[in-house]
């Protein structure tokens, strides 16, 4: 265990509810070994916190490796805090110098409303899946696994859209609070695989007037989703989504034009 | 007690199917006046909500997280089995059966594995036909790897990242029936109580995690799908929310809880660097493909840097113990036998507590470019928190909790022996027996799920009357008094009290560490009760937590569960005690063979031990399944 310990000022929002008003409190944080993940650190500060009778910081987290997705505040300004391809609790304490003043807020869209100081509700990306993120088959027997070939580049590619941890990131980084990163990975995960062809045109359509109505800004390709992303997901996957909507509505096969009545 | 495990008659490879056509069945019209509740959306909850509503039955679908996309099954990392011998290696749902039971050191049920095998293969149908992206060849076809305890290469994966994938597919289809409308979804739930009306399960009491509101469920049926309990141990892979509550609280309802002791130490999980911990990350399985484990042949090597320690003076000792199956032999094993070159004083790294995962021969055999393919994010994950790279220096590694083979008691069904109680995934006792092999929990969690539950369910509701129930019963008002009763001492006590709730947790966990953990005896598992005990009465005296009730608050919620796990480990130190064999990750010092292996005693231990709740204060009352073995031969484990 190293020996080497730290000090820190940590700057916290903290907002006791979606109706109070949040603020900035300061803490100071003392004795923290640089081996101590940053969600730990908090952990750390909030016993103290707990024994001074104060209210602790309200955050979400679980696996603490990188891919449930639960964990997620700005970290001096930075969706994930400072290191690239990484979720807050992969963050380690040996990021920051000794004696670091360290701001922490909660993700700031409009459709990511704040529950209580980090925690935020990101129940619309669940709204925007709702709407198609899926393949229409049932729990049933299916042709064997092997009976369709997918060459490998695609599967792979679709594997790498299909990573997406559904954090909110990109939402939190982009100036427009855009989900549009999230619904793209989404879509090309599906366009590159022959199973998700079969609905492409119904899914984009509904995904995206979804995404519009939780209430998410527009893409105008910044960038800054790509940059945040601790899977890496590329921006492309926006182009890819774009140019889906754009043929889904040329298609005439979109749910505005449904043949079968469904809905 | 009765416990009727309901296996069915005749030949093992037809009982699943013959069964399967003589149950009752629901007409389609009448399923829909049916509902059920779904605790968990893991792979065995989300699997089974979507399922069910696709059958036309009304889902209540419950979880803690925000989503449930982020339910813990989601960090699976290896992959997921399925006898479909695509390798050509000999493989068969008869292999897979025959390996699993062995795996588990016969002490699982023999008609519910053949089940699991004979099912392994749909599931890999499913999850492609879903768009689930697996690892494929240049071919276009799935690729496989191999995992512990098996001499074939059967393992699906989808690079280190299987769980995740297997997860959002099941959760996709999950989120396609909240859009018919068959699924309604409650997040930021957790369920406190089972609601029993005329002894069946009728519904659930769930603490809104937002508002702490205390809210009131009924339904036709329960199925819970809540997870392991491996967090007992506070330190572990399990995500920081897994917990036992609600399978504690339907024990203590009186559902049977099984082999609480069968816990699953995994031997390769990066190594406790500090007491600030809060979980240990693991190093998947898979590794042990292509990374060769080993330690210093001389305890003064330990401290030097590996690089400069000649091939001579290494201890391959898996290779060497265990030539047949080498480093692929199964997690119990594997994980004694760090345990052991680390009692002898060979561990490397600064606590002398880790070994060598090393991939030097894999990196010159295939090149850089092919290993970082196959466990990319894995090195990437173990360079984030160690901040070293397993491409330069061989990765340390040491055990860790994992898993839980223990759980609720179920029948062939998957129903506790309360009726209408329905388990599923890791939160049953029922297919892995003492040990469970690797890629087989994610296969079982999406069997139960997609293609056991949705059958037995119709023939449950189409056996027992039904009579409707609303939540205006008196026993949901009961119910949601005594989870309010527990809450408000909590409370109280919290207002005062000394200790934080993760001060107690850690000292639970290094309990049950200590003398519950990779190596147990009589004078430790009866320390550890007693410690237990007086832990929870100080707990109950001392604990230090924000007291407000009525809104989000987090240390409430762990402490609620830290009250339980304080419980169920008492429970799991009872059971290890009177398991008086060796038997897969149950390690009784006091059997075991002279070169160290565990000894089981087939004479007095082939059972099921199912323990039932007798009363605060009580002693629990054991309950034993007999197990019977009539398709594979009775025998000593052995991977020489
Ligand atoms: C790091 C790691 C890697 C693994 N890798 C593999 C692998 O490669 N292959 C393999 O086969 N297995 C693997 N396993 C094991 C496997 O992941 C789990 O056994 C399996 O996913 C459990 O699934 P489940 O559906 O039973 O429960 P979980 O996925 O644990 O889901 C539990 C659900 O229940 C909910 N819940 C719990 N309590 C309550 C409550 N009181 N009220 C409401 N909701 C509640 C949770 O919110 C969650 O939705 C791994 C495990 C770990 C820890
Ligand atoms: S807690 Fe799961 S990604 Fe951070």
């Amino acid at each position: 265990m190293s020996k080497d310990l730290r000090n820190y000022k940590l700057v916290i929002w903290r907002q006791a509810s979606p109706q109070e008003k949040g603020g900035f409190e300061q803490y100071q944080v003392d004795g923290i070994s640089p081996d101590t993940s940053f969600l730990e650190m908090l952990d750390i500060l909030n016993d103290r916190l707990i024994k001074q009778n104060i209210r602790p910081i309200e955050f979400d987290s679980d696996c603490r490796e990188g891919i449930c997705g639960a964990c997620g505040c700005l970290v001096n300004g930075q969706a994930h805090g400072p290191r690239q391809k990484a979720t807050t609790c992969q963050i380690y304490m040996r990021s920051f110098e000794n004696g670091d003043t360290i701001t922490v807020e909660p993700w700031r869209a409009k459709a990511f409303p704040v529950i209580r100081d980090l925690v935020v509700d990101r129940s619309s990306f669940d709204r925007i899946i709702s709407a198609g993120g899926y393949i229409s088959v049932k729990s049933a027997k299916h042709a064997d696994a092997n009976a369709m070939l997918i060459p490998k580049p695609d599967a792979d590619q679709a594997f790498d859209y299909a990573t997406c941890i559904g954090c909110g990131a990109c939402v939190a980084a982009c100036p427009n609070a855009s989900a549009s990163l999230f619904t793209g990975a989404k879509i090309s995960q599906f366009t590159l695989m022959p199973q998700g062809r079969v609905e492409r045109e119904k899914r984009v359509e509904r995904m995206v007037d979804q995404m519009d109505r939780e209430g998410f800004g527009g893409c105008t390709n910044i960038g800054e989703c790509e940059a945040s992303c601790p899977k890496g997901i590329s921006i492309s996957a926006i182009a890819t989504m774009k140019a889906e909507y754009l043929k889904a509505a040329l298609s005439g096969r979109t749910e505005s034009n449904a043949s079968d009545g469904a809905m | 007690m009765k416990l009727d495990s309901k296996i069915p008659g005749g030949p093992i490879a037809q009982k699943w199917e013959t069964y399967r056509s003589e149950m009752k069945l629901v007409n389609p019209a009448n399923k829909r006046k049916f509902n059920v509740i779904v605790v968990g959306t893991g792979l065995a909850g989300a699997s089974a909500a979507a399922s069910m509503a696709e059958l036309g039955y009304n889902v209540q679908s419950f979880c803690i997280q925000d989503s449930p996309r982020r339910a813990h099954s989601i960090a699976a990392q290896g992959g997921i089995n399925a006898a479909k011998n695509y390798a050509n290696d000999g493989d068969s749902v008869w292999r897979l059966f025959y390996d699993t039971v062995k795996g588990g050191d016969f002490r699982a049920r023999e008609a519910n594995v053949y089940r699991l095998a004979e099912l392994s293969t749909s599931i890999i149908d499913q999850c492609v036909a879903q768009g689930v992206p697996f690892a494929r060849e240049y071919s276009g076809e799935l690729a496989n790897r191999s995992f512990g305890g098996a001499q074939v290469s059967r393992t699906f994966y989808a690079r280190g990242q299987t769980g995740q994938q297997l997860l959002l597919g099941a959760y996709s289809a999950l989120m396609r029936q909240v859009d018919t409308g068959k699924v309604k979804l409650y997040e930021r739930r957790e369920m406190l109580d089972l609601v029993l009306v005329d002894g069946k399960a009728r519904g659930i009491i769930a603490r809104n995690l937002v508002t702490g509101a205390l809210e009131r469920y009924a339904a036709d049926a329960v199925v819970l799908a809540t997870g392991g309990y491996g967090r007992v141990y506070f330190l572990s892979t399990n995500a920081f929310n897994s917990n036992a509550t609600a399978s504690w609280r339907c024990y203590k309802r009186g559902a049977a809880f099984a082999n609480p002791c069968f816990t699953q130490i995994h031997p390769t999980c990066i190594p406790v660097a500090g007491d600030h911990q809060s979980k240990l990350t693991l190093m998947s399985e898979s590794l042990r493909n292509d990374g060769r484990v080993w330690v210093p042949l001389k305890k003064e090597d330990c401290k030097k840097d590996p690089s400069s320690i000649a091939e001579a003076d290494r201890d391959y000792y898996l290779e060497r113990r265990y030539p047949s199956f080498g480093n692929l032999v199964p997690r119990d094993v594997a994980s004694r036998a760090a345990k052991a070159v680390c009692d002898e004083g060979r561990g490397v790294g600064p606590s002398g507590l880790a070994v060598y995962l090393d991939f030097r021969d894999a990196i010159k055999r295939d090149g850089r470019q092919v290993v970082s393919e196959k466990y990319g994010n894995l090195f990437e994950m173990y360079e984030h928190i160690t901040g070293e790279s397993p491409f330069e220096t061989p990765m340390r590694i040491f055990p860790a909790i994992h898993y839980t083979m223990g759980g609720l008691w179920v029948d062939y069904n998957l129903m506790s022996n309360i009726p209408g109680l329905h388990v599923l995934g890791e939160a049953n006792f029922s297919d892995h027996g003492a040990n469970r092999l690797g890629a087989s929990a994610l296969m079982q969690g999406l069997a139960d799920g997609y293609f056991v539950i949705p059958y037995t369910i119709g023939n449950y509701f189409a056996s027992y009357p039904l009579p409707k129930v609303s939540v205006d019963h008196p026993e949901f008002a009961m119910a949601e008094a005594q989870s309010r009763d527990q809450i408000s001492r909590l409370a109280r006590v919290g207002a005062n009290g000394k200790t934080t709730v993760m001060e107690y947790y850690r000292q639970l966990g290094l309990i049950m560490w200590e003398h519950v953990g990779m190596a147990r005896n009589q004078s430790g598992l009866k320390k550890a009760i007693s410690q237990i005990q007086q832990l929870k009465q100080e707990y109950w005296e001392n604990v230090k937590i924000p007291t407000e009730t009525e809104t989000h608050n987090k240390n409430l919620e762990v402490a609620l569960r830290v009250a339980d796990f304080m419980e169920l480990g008492e429970l799991m130190a009872t059971d290890a005690l009177e398991r008086n064999e060796s038997c897969g990750g149950h390690f009784r010092e006091e059997s075991q063979t002279p070169e160290g292996e565990a000894k089981r005693d087939d004479q007095n231990f082939a059972h099921v031990a199912a323990w039932e709740y007798k009363g605060e204060g009580q002693k629990p009352a054991l309950h034993k399944e007999p197990l019977q073995f009539e398709n594979v031969h009775l025998a000593q484990r052995s991977y020489k």
